[in-house]
Order: C-alpha cells, then structure tokens, then sequence
C-alpha cells in the first residue's frame, strides 16, 4: 500500500523542546525548578535582562543539544556560537533572544515514524539552541485584554529547537513524529514532557496550489493535530472557492480549535541577526565520540532487544518501549517475573488500565504487579481476579496481598474443592439424578453448592469440571 | 579646601585620623563643588569609611575614596547612565569591579556624570546636564566618563572609575589633565557595567598619578568567570612601576598626527618623545594606514551593538514608562520620551546598519575593516614596544561648541577609536598645556602587555613636572 | 540619503516613535553620518575575515551548578507597575 496524498499536503514542524532536566538555565544559574514557584522568584540580573549582565554558557546545554543531535542522526558542526535575533516583546527581558543562526549546533537528520504507509522518514533539518522568553497572561483574552501580567521565572530556561523538513503528509503523521520526539528525547533524560510548556510546536503547512502557512501556538500533541487538520481544510475550502493562500503567520486558540490570521504591524519582523558579543564561539565537535559513546539505547533498539532477549512480541515490545518509563519498568518487571506473562501484563493490561485513568505508569509499583503475575502464575488467582486487583489498588490502594485477602480472591487448594464435590454429591441425590437423567439445569445447582461450601473461593469452571468427571464414574 | 592626594597621601592622612574623617572631607568638598562631576553621592560612604576604620587598614584600598562612572552598578546606589530611561534605577547587585574594590576597603563616594548611555565626548548629553572642566569651567570634561576624570582633577575624589568605548576615558582624561588607562579588552570584567558597545568597551582606571592607576588594575583586574570575554592571565600592574625606559623602542604612527590637530597638542607631544629618547629610548615613525577609516568602521559597530544592547529599556522592568494603548506603543513612546536625542539617533542608524539589506554594506563591512585595523597595530607592534601619539587631537573645546553637529563631535575620537577595535591596551598621561588646558600623551602597547605602557608612563612621570599642573579649582 | 518613510520604519523597528516633523530632521542628520560611513567602501575588504571578538577565546562555559535567585521584591523593585507578584504592562495588540 502506498499512501498517495491527494491534496499534497506538506507539514513541517519546528519543535521547541525545554532541557528542563538541567538543573540550571542556559545562562545563568537560577534553578529550572520553577514550575510550581510563586512568579519572579527563579530570576536574577542574567535572565531578567537587567542592564549590566552577562550571559555564560551552560555546558550542560550544549552537551544536551549535540545528545539531541546524535539521537536524531545529525552531523555535529565545527565552530559555532550564539546569535541575537532582535525583537521587541514583553516577554523578552533583553529586547533579543539568543539563539544560534547560520551554524545550528547540529544538522542533517532523521525520524522514522509509523506513517499512513508504513515505516516512513521524517528528515530533520537542523537543531539549534535558544532561550526561552518569560511567560505571558493576558488579562482577559489576547485581542481585549485589559493588561498583560508577566513572570521571568522561565525566562533564560534552555531550549532545543528541532526543525524537519516538510515530510509528513497527514496530521496524523505530524502527531506520530512528535510522540516519538517525545519518547526520544525522555530517553535521553534531558527532557521531562509531562511538565506544562515543555514542548511547543510551530507548524508550517501546505496543500497543493497554496503556499505555506505557519501556524504558532500550538502547545501539545494533540493541539497539533488538531491545529493541522484545520488549517487542512481552511486552504482546501478557500482554494475551492477560488481564493489564494497566501504565505502568512497564524495564531493557533487552542479553546475555539481554529487558527487566527496574525497580520499586525506587531508581527512585521526584522530580525537584524548578529553574533553575540558578549558569548564567544565553541568548538565542541570533539565531544562527539564521547557523547555518541555515552548515548542510551534509543527505542528502536531497545525494541528489537525486547523481542528477541524476553520472547515477547512485536505490538507488546512496541507498546513497552513507546515510552522510557514503562520499557524500565517492564524491565524490572521481567527480571522478577515469567517475562512473556510480563509483557502481557504490563503492555495490555496495566497500560490500559492506567490510559482509562490518565494515569501514568509511575501510579503503579513494580513490585505490586510482579507480585499480582506472580500469584496468576502460580494459579492462586484468577486472571479476572489479578485484573480486579489491579483496578482496586489503582482505585482505592492497598497491596495486592490485603486486596486478594479482603475480596477472598485465592482460589481455594484443590482437595478442598473436590472434598466440597463429594460432598455436595453425596448430600444432593436428587439433583444428581435429574442431571444424569438429561437436565442440565441441575449441574448448575450442584456447582452452586460446590461454591456455597468453598465461600466463593473455588473456580466455577474448576468446580464444573470436577463434578462432571465425578458423576461420570 | 580641594587638593590633589595620590593613594598613598590619601592613607597618610587615614592613618593621621580616619578613613571616615577623609571621606566626610571628601563629601563636604563634593557639596561645594562648582563643577557639576557627580550624579548622586552615597549615602553609605561613611559607613563604608568606618568599616574600613574597624578593618585597621586591611585591604589595597582600605578606607580609600573612589569615585564610580553611573554606568557601573553599584548596588543600593541608583545607577541611571545619566539617562532619564534609567531614572529611579538602583540595582539589586554590584558589577564585579564593585564587588573587588569592596572587597579592597575601597569607600564608594558617589556616581559621577557621562555622557548618555557613554555616547558622546563631551559629557553634555548627561540628563543631569553638563560637567564644567576644572581648568576652564566653560570647556567641556570629555567624555565621557566626563564626570570620573573631572572629579579626580578637582580634589573631588582621588581615583575613578571610567570606561572606555572609543575613548572615553582616555579623552576626559587628557582634557582634565590626569591620568587614565583603558585595558586590554578582556582584561577587567563587564559583569556590571552597562553595555553601550560591548565588543569595544572595557572599565579603566582614572587617578592622579601613574601609581596609582596600576594599584586600581591590581584591584579590579583579573578573571572573572561571568564575564565569558574576561581573560584568565595572572598580572601584577603595581610591578610595572619601574623608572627605567632605556632600550624602549617607541613608533610613532604618522596618521595620529593628521589635519586639524591643534598645534599646541602636537608640540607637547613631540616634546614629551624627545623626552622619551633623552630618557634612553628610541622612536621611529611606523604607518598605520588604515587608521583613517577606523573611526567610520567603530562607528558602526559601535552603534549596532549599541541599537540592540539598548533594547531592554523598554519601560516594562524599570525606569520610567509613558501610557500607549498597547505595549508596543508604550515602549515606542517611553524610548522616544526617556533617551536623549543622541542616544535615539545612534539608537536608528544601529539599527539601519543591521537591518535586512544593510547589514553587509555597513555592519559585515565595518568588522572586516576593524580586521585590517587591528593588522595595523599587529604588524606596527612586532617591530616596537608601545605606539606613541595624542590622545586627543585638541584640547578641550567650549561648552556647547560641537553639540548641535553629531558629525564633528564623532570626530574628535579620530586617535582613540582604533585601540578599541583592536582590543589593545592605553594610557593617557598629562604632557602639557597648550594654552593653558592639559594635553595627553597616549601610549600604546600590545594585547596584555599593559606592564609596558605602565612602566613608559610611569617613567615619564618620574622625569617630568607635568603632573604638578594643577587646575584653578584645585588648592 | 535616507528617506523619510525610512526613518519612521527604523523608527518603528527600534521602538522610537518618531513624529512627521522629527522624521524630517532625522533624515538630514542621519543621512550625513551614514554618508561618513560610506566611506568604508572605499576599503578593498576582499578575502578579509570579519573582527567580532578581538580576543582568540573559544568554549567558555559554566557549570550546570544552581546560585541564589534574587528576591522576588528585588526583583519587583524597579517596575513602574506590578501585581500579584507579576510585572504589568499593557496588552500586546
């Protein structure tokens, strides 16, 4: 199958993503904890741009943007340095942002995604380092706000921006490469993605007969789909009606789902790019081989290695390694427990359960659910009971031990259950009778007194099993 | 009463009384000043005096009066540029240059006047009005660390700091006859000083006497890890202080003596050569051709740093802000209304010179000239120690005489503007009147290499009288 | 020469609003100093290297080590206008 693009869409997207698992900012050294902080309080003479200070680089940073960019199969540049890109803007402390220009940090890579077709590449142009701006509330909306509040505590936090080329074709190609971006970059530990504003997408779109059109804002992976998939169709019905698209920069409201054309003289850019003088450059490609020794097996990888070191397979290594945090777990998991049940249990069953709660994996401890396939291994509980278990424990807390315990899930021990078949037997001739003579119905009765005996404890089906092997002698 | 005290006369006096009974001397003068050299005065100096009192003299600086360039932030201390945009200003932390004369026992006596932003050589762009010089009060300081040069040669501080775009503190000095030294760039930390052009400037010592320049270096020099241009070199400037230039080959550039240098200027300095070559040097004439050019390449890379170093004032964080009905007019109006006509002028052809179909012809080509610019002093250094010459090619000029024409002005930087594109090291030493006001001999030496400048200088000193001129002011 | 209508868009890039009469005096004053500049052309620059930094210094960088943050009151100290801990300024568009 070959995916043929009907309207020749081309989506390329510019990913901002916030190293907010340095401890420190690209310049200074405020702490990049900051997101549940009172306003300005993670701030100093550096990133709030008061008259006098000077900028130093974070190594860090850089060693995080050259990871970044060997994870992504880029080409490290030779010499680099930062440039000032000159705009005014309240969120913009120093009147500029730094940020790098005509020699990104690295270039030249590429992103395999599931595509509408298969395996498909995602080519990634360039990725370079900047700052990011102070965060912005208008009093009210953007167009009637009474008054703009600002906080500089993310002001000067490092960012990564990742440009690709126009390659995807669909929004839900653009969503795919972005959720393996994000698993990327949290396997390489530079990038925690659950904390708000940590990755923010620009997208440039096009359809066949239109030019390109960027849309700003967008603030998650879901936002982004649904950004693109509107804009789709707002060319397409605008080149119907027999109008132009036109090159244009527009606002993505998140609320409304729509995007908002943004020509203002506010937006009318001349960047006036020029080398910061207070940086000097850097020549860092020699840390290369180090950093490229030092990177962690990236999903691809460590998929493969799921199938063949733990027997598990395709869609569950999948599942397992679409996210750092679950492949460590599952890995935990496997080395205590039978690594095929493992992968059965994490991928499907806990991983559902968990999605259903928008809960993440964190909500569950490894030793909890080893100890749960431990117990439907070893046929102590049922497998609708280990799900019973699970849901509790998620639902309402508890060991799965106190769980099992509370809701009487163990089975029982066989010759109970087969002394309790004898028994009822024995003291139900009746309904034996019946049953031998042809009426079903009377097996029923007989399991329901198997049960009576074992307080719910045995397996029906067990029970069943035994009494039609019993009455058959 | 005002009088000329070298550090060492300072600390004779504190150890004869006090370091808090020299600076309320100090204060008292600064109160009935007639020269108009100090922004603010700090309220904590005399604190600052008894600390050092307790202190029992610790320190390079212990108890000794300093006078600071409002560009430099002092923190507690308002620090405006003497600008209106900076108005109200005090910054929550000191420049490291603050925080290594503290750490000396230095007393912060106060702010001194400059021009706008260090735009200017003249000190009249200063929102507080201009400075008078001391010898003539109807002639212009300098500038502009006008006020850091004027103060020291009224009595009114011992030593200053300045700082040092194109020549601001080489041109004041030599207008009011003291001594002042731009470093090498890279030498002194910016971390502090507020950026006018920030590949060019440098902060540099003003004082009485040569001594006393290279005890401030070996406060304030030195490495700075926040500051990523500050270079990591151990020197001892106070070592430098030896009277002994026999063997020192001196070049003297023929372009610094090019038209309209002032006739009395260029007899001075000729002389203090002679001198020179009686003290045991030699000189020979060396060509810098490229120097006629350096000015237009400083004044652009000067002013396009200067468009975007800028940019903050915004009205947003500090200083003042004017109404507008979004933000972008508000910091369209509070720019217009709080920067002063130079500054805002300087501010639009920085601007122009980096702007999209521009920025080749202007900026790009200005940086390949200021190359060819510091080839010159590369190549006329590798056969001489230092390059002589005049700081300024005439002395000071009348109040308001240049102002109403920006182009004339920049003019007067001619000799000062080419060190700083080539980051290399000089000092301004009196070596004369001409008609009665102070002329500067510059001396120049190589990257780092401030220990030779230091020494010629001090020398000269040594064997001449031209450091006993007083101005009027002055006792 | 520099043109009127240029000088109110520089005007505009750098944030100086510039009425029609000072548009004026802009441009003529201006116009003689990027004239003065001009004559950087005359310079043959060919295979000339720009000068951005004077000093040879490359890699100067810092460690990913946390210092103290200003107090939030410093830091609200010099705002002509705050709220809530927030700086306040006027709406963007």
């Amino acid at each position: 199958m070959v995916y043929d693009n009907p309207d020749g869409v081309m989506i390329g997207l510019e990913v901002h993503v916030q190293l907010n698992k340095l401890n420190t900012k690209m310049f200074c050294g405020c702490s990049t904890k900051y997101h549940d902080a009172e306003p300005n309080t993670h701030v100093c003479p550096v990133c709030l741009g008061l008259p006098g200070a000077l900028p130093v680089i974070n190594r860090k940073s850089v060693e995080a943007a050259m990871k970044i960019g060997l994870a992504l199969n880029c080409e490290i540049v030779e010499q680099t340095q930062f440039h000032r890109k000159n705009y005014y803007y309240p969120d913009l402390p120093k009147g500029f942002q730094t940020t790098q220009y005509d020699f990104p940090i690295v270039s030249g890579g590429k992103v395999v995604i599931e595509g509408e077709d298969g395996e498909h590449v995602v080519r990634i142009t360039r990725a370079h380092m900047e700052e990011d701006p102070g965060r912005l509330m208008h009093m009210g909306t953007i167009e009637k706000s009474k008054g703009t509040l600002i906080d500089y505590n993310r002001s000067g936090m490092s960012l990564i921006e990742i440009v690709s080329e126009p390659d995807m074709r669909s929004p839900k190609e653009a969503r795919r490469y972005l959720d393996k971006l994000r698993n990327i970059l949290e396997y390489l530990d530079v990038f925690d993605g659950s904390l708000e504003g940590s990755m923010r997408v620009d997208s440039n779109v096009s359809i066949m007969g239109g030019q390109r059109v960027e849309v700003k804002n967008i603030s998650s992976h879901k936002g982004a789909e649904r950004a693109i998939l509107f804009e789709i169709m707002r060319q397409k019905n605008l080149l119907r009606r027999g109008g132009k698209v036109v090159l244009e920069t527009r606002h993505f409201d998140e609320a409304r789902g729509v995007t908002i054309s943004m020509r203002t003289k506010e937006e009318e850019h001349d960047y006036r790019y020029f080398p910061e003088p207070d940086l000097v450059p850097m020549r860092v490609s020699d840390w290369g081989p180090a950093i490229q020794e030092s990177l962690p097996e990236l999903p691809d990888t460590k998929r493969e290695r799921f199938i063949s070191q733990y027997g598990i397979t395709g869609m569950h290594a999948k599942a397992l390694t679409s996210d750092i945090r679950v492949a460590d777990f599952f890995e935990i998991v496997a080395s205590k427990a039978d690594p095929r049940a493992a992968g059965t249990w994490v991928a499907d069953v806990l991983r559902g359960e968990l999605n259903y709660r928008n809960l993440a994996i964190t909500s569950f401890t490894t030793e909890d659910i080893i100890e749960i396939i431990g117990l439907v291994v070893e046929e102590k509980i049922t497998e609708k009971s280990a799900v019973d278990v699970i849901r509790t424990i998620l639902d309402v807390g508890g060991s799965p031990m106190d769980v099992v315990k509370e809701k009487g899930l163990l089975k029982v021990e066989g010759d109970i259950v087969t002394q309790a078949v004898s028994e009822s037997i024995v003291e139900n001739e009746e309904a034996v009778q019946d049953y031998l003579g042809g009426t079903e119905k009377s097996l029923n009765f007989l399991v329901g007194q198997v049960m009576k005996k074992t307080k719910g404890r045995a397996d029906a089906r067990q029970a069943r099993e035994l009494l039609i092997a019993a009455l058959k002698d | 009463m005002a009088e000329w005290l070298s550090i060492s006369d300072v600390r004779k006096k504190i150890s004869e009384s006090s370091a808090e009974e020299v600076t309320a001397a100090y204060l008292e003068t600064i109160g009935q000043s007639r020269i108009n050299g100090y922004t603010c005065t700090y309220d904590g100096a005399l604190e600052m005096a008894k600390q050092a009192d307790k202190g029992e003299g610790e320190g390079l600086l212990a108890g000794v009066p300093i006078a600071i360039k409002d560009n430099i932030s002092t923190k507690g201390l308002a620090t405006t540029c003497s600008s209106k945009i900076l108005e109200g200003y005090v910054p929550p932390y000191d420049a490291h240059v603050i925080e290594r004369l503290k750490a000396e026992g230095a007393v912060i006596l106060g702010k001194t006047n400059m021009d706008e932003f260090a735009m200017g050589t003249s000190t009249e762009s200063s929102c507080y009005g201009v400075t008078m010089n001391p010898w003539d009060l109807e002639r212009v300081p300098g500038g502009s660390s006008g006020g850091s040069a004027a103060v020291v040669a009224a009595g009114e501080a011992p030593i200053s700091l300045g700082s040092d775009t194109g020549g601001s503190v080489r041109c004041p000095a030599a207008f009011c006859g003291v001594v002042g030294l731009k470093p090498t760039y890279g030498a002194v930390s910016r971390y502090g000083l507020i950026s006018y052009a920030n590949s060019l400037e440098q902060i540099g010592p003003m004082a009485t006497c040569v001594g006393d320049i290279a005890t401030v270096m070996d406060v304030i020099g030195g490495y700075d890890p926040r500051d990523s241009t500050s270079i990591n070199r151990e020197i001892s400037y106070r070592d430098a202080l030896v009277d002994d230039v026999k063997g020192l080959k001196v070049g003297v550039p023929e372009e610094y003596f090019g038209e309209g240098v002032d006739g009395g200027v260029e007899k001075a300095v000729w002389d203090a050569i002679s001198k020179y070559e009686e003290m045991g040097a030699t000189w020979e004439k060396v060509s810098m051709p490229n120097t006629k050019y350096a000015l237009a390449a400083y004044y652009t890379i000067a002013m396009s740093e200067a468009s975007s170093n800028l940019a903050r004032f915004d009205g947003t964080r500090y200083g003042p802000r004017n109404d507008g009905e979004n933000w972008h007019v508000m910091a369209s109006r509070t720019r217009a209304e709080y920067f002063g006509k130079e500054v805002q002028r300087r501010v639009l052809l920085g601007t122009y010179a980096l702007s999209a179909g521009y920025q080749d012809k202007y900026y790009l080509k200005a940086l390949k000239v200021r190359t060819l610019v510091k080839q010159d002093f590369e190549k006329a250094l590798s056969n001489v120690d230092v390059l002589m010459g005049p700081t300024m090619p005439m002395p000071a000029f009348r109040i308001g005489e240049k102002i109403e024409d920006p182009l004339s002005l920049y003019l007067t930087d001619v000799n000062t503007v080419p060190m700083n594109l080539a980051g290399v090291p000089c000092i301004s030493v009196p070596c004369g009147l001409s008609d009665g006001l102070p002329v500067g001999l510059q001396i120049i030496g190589k990257q780092f290499d401030e220990a030779t400048i230091i020494r010629s200088a001090y020398a000269f000193e040594q064997n001449t009288d031209h450091n006993k001129a007083r101005p009027a002011e002055v006792i | 020469m520099i043109t009127k209508d240029e000088v109110e868009h520089v005007g505009w890039l750098a944030r100086i609003e510039i009425d029609d009469a000072d548009a004026e005096d802009y441009a003529v004053k201006l116009s003689s100093v990027l004239d003065y500049f001009g004559q950087l052309d005359e310079v043959d620059t060919e295979g000339v290297e720009p000068t951005y930094h004077v000093a040879d210094v490359m890699n100067i960088f810092r460690e990913d080590v946390v210092t103290p943050s200003l107090d939030q009151k410093d830091v609200l100290a010099n705002t002509a206008a705050e709220k809530d801990g927030y700086i306040k300024a006027p709406r963007i568009i």
